[in-house]
């Protein structure tokens, strides 16, 4: 680990130079959300030649699907969702200017060189830690697909969101560095 | 015979979706927070720190622990001379879903048809496994189980030759696919033997096993001591960031089953773990 790195959101490509594979970081700004059902409508919406929800070029997805807030709060639990179900989909966001998404979990070597070709890194959120992100998220509006309940897509403003780089742009991958440490033959 | 009004049920089914999403069990809280002293990736080390901030934040704030707050899995173990009044169990158990996950602000991650994916709304229908038991009491267990580490459960029809090495391949198999996708540090369940369908059942019921509980018989608990050993071997770790701690535990439970037959089943759960069960 190399200290924790702030990242302020919609990225520019050179915090997008600086991140490592392995490193923490902190994010400020606004983010999008979206999970599989919203994937799947944004994905019709590009292919039909249709304007996209919000303006990808910089942005960072987070793919979570929150629960209710209680009254009075800006949010309930909000950790990630296994991003590999967002693999189908991800190759043409990126093309469209996401430069970084937020999930948990492996994805496939396609997806890998569809970050490297398009200069866009992979975060990765602490998986099962939805009550500890929710504080880190100080707004949250819903700003499309408001029929898909827990899948609409959200407008968030974060504060040090935490997450860890996985997949940066000179190819390295945090999930095979790691195991191969400590993997015992 | 002894009558149960269905509003108890339902009200218990409630109380429990919500003191499993808010509150991590003891036994998993300590096994986190021990995994700690073993752990040598200081990624992994950060990990389960936050993962025990995360519990802590959890219970103190009534906020779920993961926004995937679960497909609702109920055991009712209905004792022969209990009568249920006013209405059949399941509609009690599913009003009491319903509720539990409205009031408790709990995300409703139910969808009618499996192509369609309409949600329901109130994250019904329960999956609901009932057995009758001797007595006048009903036991009831609730478990929250989440798409990530359900997605990366698996079955296999094995033949006999392959043994105990076939088990535990297999087992291994599954776990190192699985990678970081279950949110690990995970709790491996194993039902061994049976039926097509009653393996993985088996499986789930393995989950169900407070932590620090082993086997009863000493050939499956040995296996059950192999087969942690090798998955923390993995050096998948914390999240998957690689590390020693990718599993809390391993349980199995095993049927007796057909001699052409050796069915095997991994249900793995994640480091939420939630489940509990109460008698009434």
């Amino acid at each position: 680990m190399n200290g924790v790195k702030r990242l302020s959101a919609p990225l520019n490509e050179k915090q997008l130079l600086n991140l490592r594979a392995g490193d923490e970081v902190s994010i400020y700004g606004v983010i999008y959300t979206a999970r599989d059902a919203a994937h799947k409508r944004i994905y019709e919406i590009i292919k039909n030649g249709d304007k996209m929800p919000f303006d990808p070029e910089g942005q960072i997805i987070y793919y979570v699907g929150p629960t209710p807030p209680r009254p009075g709060r800006v949010i309930g639990s909000a950790g990630p969702t296994t991003s590999c179900r967002m693999d189908k989909y991800t190759p043409l966001l990126l093309e469209k200017g996401i430069k970084a998404v937020i999930g948990k979990g492996k994805r496939s070597e396609e997806i890998k060189k569809s970050f490297i070709e398009n200069g866009a890194v992979y975060l990765v959120a602490l998986g099962g830690a939805g009550a500890l992100l929710s504080r880190h998220i100080v707004r949250a509006e819903v700003i499309a697909f408001e029929d898909l309940g827990p899948e609409a897509i959200y407008k968030m403003e974060v504060e040090g969101f935490p997450a860890f780089v996985c997949y940066d742009l000179y190819g390295r991958d945090l999930f095979e560095e790691g195991i191969k440490k400590y993997r015992k033959e | 015979m002894r009558e149960v009004h269905w509003e108890r049920i339902s009200k218990a089914v409630a109380e429990l979706f919500k003191k499993i999403n808010y509150y991590l069990n003891e036994d998993v809280y300590n096994a986190l927070k021990k995994s700690l002293e073993i752990e040598e990736s200081p990624v992994g080390k950060r990990v389960l720190c936050q993962l025990l901030e995360n519990a802590e934040i959890a219970a103190e704030e009534r906020i779920p622990l993961c926004q995937d707050t679960g497909i609702a899995v109920v055991f009712i173990s209905l004792g022969q001379e209990v009568i249920i009044k006013g209405k059949n169990l399941e509609d009690a158990v599913n009003i009491g879903v319903a509720e539990g996950y409205s009031e408790g602000y709990l995300r409703k991650s139910v969808v009618r048809d499996p192509i369609k994916r309409i949600n329901t709304g109130n994250n019904t229908p329960a999956i609901i496994h009932t057995e009758i038991i001797p007595g006048d009491k009903i036991k009831i267990t609730v478990s929250a189980k989440g798409g990530g580490s359900e997605n990366m459960s698996a079955m296999s029809m094995l033949s006999p030759a392959a043994g105990s090495e076939g088990i535990i391949d297999f087992v291994l198999e599954t776990v190192k696919r699985a990678g970081p996708n279950p949110c690990p540090p995970i709790i491996v369940g194993v039902g061994v033997g049976g039926n097509f369908e009653l393996a993985p059942l088996l499986a789930k019921k393995a989950l169900l096993r407070p932590l620090n509980e082993k086997n009863e018989d000493e050939f499956w608990r040995n296996m059950e001591d192999i087969l942690l050993q090798k998955i923390n071997s993995l050096g998948i770790g914390p999240q998957g960031f690689g590390g020693r701690i990718t599993a809390l535990k391993v349980s199995i439970e095993t049927f007796p089953c057909h001699i052409a037959s050796l069915p095997v089943a991994v249900n793995i759960d994640c480091h939420c773990h939630r489940h509990w069960t109460i008698e009434i």
